[in-house]
């Protein structure tokens, strides 16, 4: 067992380069474009502090614009979304709290909990983005079905590669 | 202070979070040239309004000299108006007539100043001698007569207005041959004349229209020049003296006709033949 920071590291890497290698080349109907990089940014640990979370956001951001050559765009959204991690977290905590090293993974919170946690974080990322990209509010609502579409897809195929890479059968 | 450091302490993550948005968003400006525009434009609305605020202020500090600039591209523009372009086109109208012999020919123009409100007055028209204008030339109107030329130049001419000390025009009755002498008395206003040597045995009545006679070299014959206003007898006299309307409004005239009287001059030159004949004698 990799300790957590390493964990992290080749997340890191693996999901951006899965992002900007395969996935930024995908457009279904034009419309949907599925964004996993996320991903890492939701799968640190329950407890990492604010400020480094929204440095690694940062980071992440960054690092996926430099290659998609949208410089600043993932990143505003990235950052936010760290800004609201914590929010959603709270939000769907359980009655009697998280644990001091709660490790968010399929396997400790669960389908239905990692399926709301999933659904907001990856939603509200891909409302940043997508209007920032359109940076107007004129087609609100073409710009707010893309940002359904894409949502779904993405929390789609996050699932997926989340059921791949959890090894471990997945706690009821 | 304390108090700002404990608001910031609190807040941190919160201003953190700012602080890497707007650098997100300085980055966006910076790199992508649709959000670069719309945030330029935007930007530049704020920019804009404190600019033309500003501006709004210092244009009095340069007040006079942009009213000296404007003052010069005008009179630069107006010289390029066609109006500032003297027409030197002359409308003339011959008639070819064997059998008559033309008498009088006529050249439009334009009055450019004028003046009603003298003893002695006098108009400017313009057309001059280029237009074959030349002095004691008369001046009519479609309505009655205006006056005779005094002086012109190559482009213009003067005339000496019938509200003149010493206008005097031979007109007769329309009705009858019986003629006077129409003048501009002192005590007529601009629309009025005072026509004198009516002997009293004319039968007229207010009303009665006077046209020009044959005896003026200036005016063709039966050009309207008024109607009888008012009329007494002079006293010790034995003629009328009758107040005129005139038939042109000399404040309001624009365009006018000089005519040219083709045969003035051997008239002219007879009759001097002839008072030197009488003289002689």
């Amino acid at each position: 067992m990799l300790p957590e920071v390493i964990k992290s590291v080749l997340r890191f890497f693996l999901l951006i380069l899965l992002q900007v290698i395969l996935l930024n080349k995908i457009r279904f109907a034009g419309y949907i474009n599925p964004f996993v990089y996320p991903l890492f940014l939701l799968l640190l640990p329950v407890r990492i502090p604010k400020t480094l979370l929204l440095i690694l956001a940062f980071i992440t951001g960054i690092s996926v614009d430099i290659f998609s050559d949208t410089l600043g765009m993932h990143a505003a959204a990235s950052v936010f979304l760290g800004f609201m991690r914590p929010y959603i977290i709270k939000l769907l905590s359980p009655r009697d709290g998280y644990d001091s090293d709660a490790v968010i993974s399929l396997k400790q919170m669960g389908i239905l909990w990692m399926v709301y946690y999933l659904f907001i974080s990856i939603f509200l990322h891909h409302l940043f983005l997508f209007y920032t990209e359109v940076f107007r509010f004129n087609d609100f609502g073409a710009t707010f079905l893309r940002v359904c579409l894409s949502t779904i897809t993405s929390v789609v195929i996050i699932f997926i590669i989340l059921l791949l890479f959890d090894k471990t059968k997945v706690q009821r | 202070m304390r108090n700002l450091f404990l608001f910031l302490s609190r807040n941190y993550i919160f201003i953190l979070f700012i602080l890497l948005e707007a650098v997100c968003f300085f980055l966006i400006a910076q790199n992508n040239s649709y959000q670069n525009a719309a945030t330029l434009n935007s930007t530049n609305k704020v920019v804009a309004s404190v600019y033309s605020t500003i501006s709004s202020v210092t244009d009095y500090l340069d007040l006079a000299e942009n009213n000296r600039r404007l003052a010069e591209e005008n009179a630069h523009l107006r010289t390029l108006l066609p109006a500032s372009y003297f027409d030197t086109t002359v409308v003339r109208n011959h008639k070819v007539d064997t059998i008559h012999n033309l008498e009088y020919s006529y050249i439009e123009a334009k009055i450019i100043n004028n003046s009603t409100n003298r003893r002695n007055n006098y108009m400017t028209l313009n057309k001059g001698s280029d237009a074959g204008i030349a002095p004691e030339m008369g001046v009519i109107t479609g309505h009655g007569i205006i006056g005779i030329i005094k002086n012109v130049s190559a482009h213009y001419s003067t005339v000496t207005s019938f509200l003149h000390t010493q206008s005097k025009v031979s007109v007769r009755f329309k009705n009858n041959n019986y003629n006077g002498s129409m003048v501009w008395d002192s005590d007529n206003s601009p629309t009025e004349a005072t026509v004198i040597d009516i002997p009293r045995h004319v039968p007229f009545k207010v009303g009665d229209t006077l046209v020009t006679t044959t005896f003026s070299p200036y005016y063709p014959e039966g050009i309207m020049v008024g109607t009888v206003k008012s009329f007494d007898i002079d006293a010790g006299s034995n003629s009328y003296r009758i107040i005129l309307k005139l038939s042109t409004s000399f404040n309001d005239v624009s365009y006018v006709y000089v005519v040219n009287n083709l045969l003035k001059n051997e008239r002219k030159q007879l009759e001097e033949k002839h008072k030197d004949a009488t003289r002689g004698n």
